[in-house]
């Protein structure tokens, strides 16, 4: 049976590599955090500041502060994230507040899915998700370069298929 | 750009049931007309030097089934609309009435004929195939190596008709894929021959293995079963709601349909619980055979599961408070792709225990579970002393519950991915929770650990999950490892 070591790192097999996820995807939350902050605010300025008075009008300032808080937030976000190959299995871990860590061995995997929407592909990112037969198993790892995102599905598929253990 | 890529070898994977409007079998169109037997069969010209696929029809019962359709239609119209009806009718002359009749009956017959005309089941080395479809063509090919269980069940007018459903669990299967009806004969037949073909028999032999031998593990004597339905909180506490709840109303709003309205669910729910459990629990029989677990239960419609070898993905353990002082457990399993999920509906600890054995072979249910630290209190008030968790070597088990204590275990061969979490509230306290995820789609919690405890049993159950399928059995039971 092949080992699955990663090739060309020289790390050990049993020590996870931490790979962590592209910036852009913290520009894409970012810049759609912008433009939701901007549409609210304006909404929020407006509407009272025309029927109750020009003072309202600083309802704005609400939306622009939970927008600046997010702002920091997305960042902290972006960097928990982050998944390993190991020998075996995939471990993703996320989550600042409400932390999660996932295990996957590789022969459970029945599906690999690399999705891109318009948006993320502007932006040159990927997002690959694993599916197994437990439909609680929530392995999405967003924000991956498109060429990382299909060298990981390479991988996973033919480790999957060398792993292979149905149900 | 969207793109799917299936992370599986040719063949391999859950989805056990390929669909298409062709059957992909060579030489389709050259059926062998002339050997059509007495019975409807016929005889598929395959690849030569194979034995040909034969293809066989359904009971001619079979379009009856759907008679109660069109009138349930019409009845339901009659009661949603009672006004509306009653001038249809009234509208309606004895021609009109006739004249409807004289043209819906035979199109309707007609229909239930063609269905059935065009619905054919075949059985080839590795596979069930169902070709169904008079217009929108249909063919499913059940893959019998990824069968989880086949249940033969035999509704009440089945029964009295003689005819049985055969439906094989497969992940992703749903009710169009059962074959109802059967002669009762040849529903028994085709089970053993399906399951011995599903366990590796050689082709030419399966049809002649026969049903395998059955021992009886456990049968639920009548008395037991209603004692335990009496010691139910459930059942009381629907019969409660259903008698208090309309009354209150009554009092209070005096009006009949609030009442009514009310009360038929409340009263369908304590039915439900009480006499419909009873009935469909009644002579629960599990017995062991080599192809798998038997189970034999319901009075009215009687239903026949086998679950194969190495099936099973969860077994749970229900101790109900009531039933704790007499030592009656209630054990409960989960099968991918199966709606049945009782395997003993009730039975002393230690017969359920033994049973559960013979379900999980090697596994026992652990003696000695971790209780969860006292600082857990603060997370989880009072229910935090129900959370326990052992881990042996062939099972993960976890109890959850005070009242009603549920102790849930889980072959480390039937993980599928391991998950730990932890909320701000726990971080404060240290703690974490770990999911092990299953193929029946059930996640099994071992809730508040400690933090520390909690990764290493992440790590560890991830390793044990992984080795645990090297000593599992193959798919095809009765083939050598």
């Amino acid at each position: 049976m092949e080992t699955g070591s990663l090739d060309g790192t020289g790390a050990p097999a049993d020590q996870p590599v931490w790979r962590r996820l592209e910036p852009g995807l913290l520009r894409v939350r970012r810049l759609l955090l912008a433009v939701w902050a901007g549409v609210f605010a304006v909404a929020a300025g407006l509407l009272p500041g025309l029927f109750a008075g020009p003072a309202w009008a600083a309802c704005a300032l609400l939306p622009l502060v939970c927008a600046a808080t997010c702002w920091r937030l997305l960042e902290r976000n972006w960097r928990s994230w982050r998944y390993a190959e190991r020998a075996d299995d995939l471990l993703i871990s996320r989550g600042v507040l409400w932390r999660e860590e996932t295990v996957v061995p590789y022969g459970r995997m029945q599906l690999v899915e690399v999705t891109s929407g318009p948006l993320e592909r502007r932006f040159g990112l990927a997002t690959v998700q694993l599916h197994t037969a437990a439909a609680a198993t929530d392995a999405t790892i967003p924000g991956l370069d498109p060429a990382e995102a299909e060298r990981l599905r390479d991988r996973l598929t033919e480790l999957g298929e060398a792993r292979s253990a149905g149900l | 750009m969207t793109s799917r890529e299936r992370a599986e070898g040719p063949g391999d994977g859950i989805p056990g049931r390929a669909e298409g409007t062709g059957d992909g079998t060579p030489g389709r169109g050259e059926r062998a007309d002339a050997g059509v037997p007495e019975r409807g069969e016929r005889a598929d010209v395959g690849v030569p030097g194979r034995a040909p696929v034969i293809e066989r029809r359904l009971h001619p019962v079979t379009p009856l089934r759907r008679a109660w359709a069109p009138l349930a239609v019409l009845a339901g119209w009659a009661v949603h609309d009672p006004n509306a009806a009653q001038e249809q009718l009234a509208r309606l002359t004895d021609t009109m009435l006739l004249l409807g009749i004289a043209v819906l009956v035979p199109a309707a017959g007609l229909y239930g004929f063609l269905s059935w005309w065009f619905t054919h089941y075949a059985v080839t080395d590795t596979e069930l195939r169902i070709r169904t479809g008079l217009l929108f063509r249909r063919t499913a090919h059940i893959r019998l190596e990824r069968v989880q269980a086949v249940d033969v069940s035999r509704p009440l007018l089945a029964r009295v008709a003689g005819v049985a459903k055969l439906r094989i669990d497969v992940v992703g299967t749903d009710d169009k894929d059962e074959l109802a009806f059967l002669s009762e004969r040849e529903a028994r037949a085709l089970r053993a021959e399906l399951l011995a073909r599903a366990a590796g028999f050689a082709p030419e032999t399966a049809r002649e293995v026969g049903e395998a031998p059955a021992h009886v593990l456990l049968r639920v004597p009548p008395r037991e079963l209603a004692r335990s339905l009496v010691l139910t909180g459930a059942t009381w506490g629907s019969l409660c709601a259903a008698l208090v709840v309309p009354t209150l109303l009554w009092l209070f709003t005096e009006n009949v349909w609030t009442v009514l309205v009310t009360a038929l669910p409340l009263l369908g729910t304590a039915g439900a619980s009480s006499v419909g459990r009873f009935v469909t629990e009644f002579d629960w029989t599990v017995s062991e055979s080599p192809d798998g677990l038997r189970i034999d239960r319901g009075l009215l419609d009687r239903a026949h599961e086998t679950v194969p070898p190495g099936r099973v993905q969860t077994v749970r353990i229900v101790e109900p408070l009531l039933w704790r002082w007499r030592g009656w457990v209630r054990v409960e399993l989960d099968v991918a792709g199966s709606d049945n999920s009782v395997l003993v509906p009730v039975a002393p600890r230690a017969v359920a225990e033994a049973v559960l054995a013979r379900v999980l072979p090697g596994a026992s249910v652990p003696a000695g579970l971790s209780p969860v630290p006292r600082r857990a209190r603060w997370c989880v008030p009072v229910w935090w002393r129900g959370h326990r968790l052992a881990v042996t070597g062939p099972v993960f088990a976890a109890r959850s519950g005070l009242l009603c204590r549920r102790l849930s275990l889980v072959p480390h061969a039937k993980v599928q991915s391991v998950r730990l979490t932890q909320g701000p509230w726990e971080r404060r306290w240290g703690l974490a929770d770990v999911h092990v995820d299953t193929g029946a789609g059930k996640t099994v919690t071992a809730r508040l650990r400690d933090a520390g405890e909690a990764g290493r049993l992440l790590a560890e159950q991830a390793e044990r999950s992984r080795t645990g399928r090297r000593d599992a059995p193959p798919d095809r039971w009765m083939t050598a490892r």
